[in-house]
């Protein structure tokens, strides 16, 4: 069964069309990673799926519901689509523990109590049960996207968005996230990583997605793509990343 | 110098007077213009054509046109509208429209640093724009509106002497009459001079305070 399924997506800014016509689903239990170069459209590409950008053509169905953000609908599809950020977006003026309790508290409207316990076992679990009561600022960067990963776990989601989720790290803490991004894939959860890491991608995914000049050039399991990648683009850009 | 100090205690009873109308003015003004200020404020980022382009015109006109020049219309053409008003009930008013686009930016301002990834993270979690506001971007847009808020206050502190030009009796008007009716021009304006700015110091530790507090966590 399908949980996010995208068909015919056509995205323009004013008269430049930037995603052409992409058509792809993510099943229950899947991890998709997205790779492609810079300005392909990767990142616009995923913010459609929660509603973060509007797309002009085509449908996207989250759970069957149309992701559409005039309707009132979105609000509920952003709750079902968890979102991890490149650059964090923590909340500045809440503990850790705050940030993570916050959607379920005020959004979902769960008994404080409960939300506020729930947070520490998801603190606990990406290994921060020691810095529930520190700030972000507190935080290193690896620590934030941490209780980041934290923060959308707790809304409890049926799939979670990683949006270049090491991309603003500092080469040693990128393990610490993927280690917790790999942990979440063994257990189940549907995922979708717009991301640079290779090696996490050949490793965790069940499917790559190569994009560029927002085409949806070639995808396929990480052995296909990512060893005998069929299309001189992916070659090309392989090669490039590969030799860097 | 000792002149001064055998006059002034028999002037600060009439002065005093006028400081209950000028803090009266003050405090009524202030919370008019923070009022207005956070609707022109809302109204600009709401990311609604009609309401964002109506407050931004209210905002040029109103900045446009002297505070006086507003107090005046208010007292004295407005009756001809069917709408009379004390003076003093006029002044708050006037000012408080007068002071809600300085207000209005302030908040703005406030508002529009905070990092848009922010409102992203916030609709993520599937907020609404009310949880959003009221949740992630006023707590954080506070503290940046802080300072300049609090400068506010103590220009219109002072510029609730321009209640005297509507009849007012507040403080620097209050002066003004017993200077005019005693002569003893060097002690009462310094005397009005003091006592403002002794008004405006507890506004400046009450700013400070404020911006320790809640600053607290950054």
């Amino acid at each position: 069964m399908s949980i996010i399924e995208l068909k015919n997506i056509r995205k323009s800014f004013g008269p430049i069309e930037v995603i052409h016509d992409i058509s792809f689903s993510v099943k229950k239990g899947e991890v998709v990673c997205i790779i492609g170069p810079s300005g392909s459209g990767k990142s616009t590409l995923l913010r459609c799926i929660n509603g973060l950008e509007t797309y002009q053509g085509g449908e996207i169905r989250v759970h069957g519901d149309r992701v559409d953000t005039a309707s009132k609908s979105i609000r509920h599809i952003r709750t079902r689509v968890a979102m991890v950020f490149q650059r964090f977006n923590l909340f500045p003026h809440m503990t850790a523990l705050e940030n993570v309790a916050e959607g379920p508290i005020y959004v979902k409207k769960e008994p404080r109590e409960k939300a506020l316990e729930h947070a520490r076992e998801l603190l606990t679990r990406v290994g921060l049960a020691a810095k529930a009561d520190s700030y972000p600022p507190q935080l290193s960067g690896g620590q934030q996207q941490r209780v980041a990963i934290a923060r959308a776990l707790g809304m409890q989601p049926d799939a979670i968005l990683f949006d270049e989720p090491t991309s603003a790290l500092d080469p040693e803490l990128v393990g610490e996230v993927l280690a917790v991004m790999r942990s979440l894939a063994a257990e189940g959860m549907t995922m979708v990583v717009v991301t640079h890491e290779m090696g996490f991608a050949r490793e965790v995914a069940d499917r790559v997605l190569f994009l560029d000049g927002g085409v949806l050039v070639e995808q396929g399991p990480p052995e296909e793509v990512l060893s005998r990648p069929q299309n001189p683009r992916t070659q090309d850009f392989l090669r490039r990343v590969l030799e860097a | 110098m000792s002149h001064f100090f055998e006059q002034a205690p028999g002037y600060l009873p009439i002065l005093m007077q006028g400081v209950y109308l000028t803090v009266l003015v003050t405090i009524g003004a202030f919370v008019l213009a923070t009022v207005l200020g956070l609707v022109w404020a809302s109204m600009r980022v709401s990311g609604i054509a009609p309401l964002a382009f109506t407050a931004s015109t209210i905002i040029i006109i109103v900045r446009g046109i002297p505070g006086m020049v507003i107090l005046f219309y208010i007292y004295f053409v407005m009756p001809d509208l069917g709408l009379s008003l004390t003076a003093v009930q006029a002044a708050i008013i006037g000012l408080g429209i007068a002071y809600s686009p300085y207000m209005a930016e302030v908040f703005r301002s406030g508002i529009e640093a905070i990092d848009r990834g922010q409102t992203e993270a916030a609709l993520s979690i599937g907020m609404g724009w009310g949880l959003l506001m009221r949740r992630i971007i006023l707590p954080q847009a506070i503290r940046v509106a802080l300072p300049p808020y609090g400068s506010t206050m103590i220009m219109l502190l002072k510029d609730s002497s321009l209640a005297s030009t509507i009849t007012v009796a507040e403080l620097s008007l209050q002066g003004k009459l017993l200077a005019s009716s005693t002569f003893e021009n060097t002690i009462i304006f310094t005397l009005v001079a003091f006592i403002y700015l002794a008004m405006s110091l507890p506004l400046t530790a009450f700013n400070s305070w404020l911006e320790r507090r809640l600053g607290k966590s950054r």
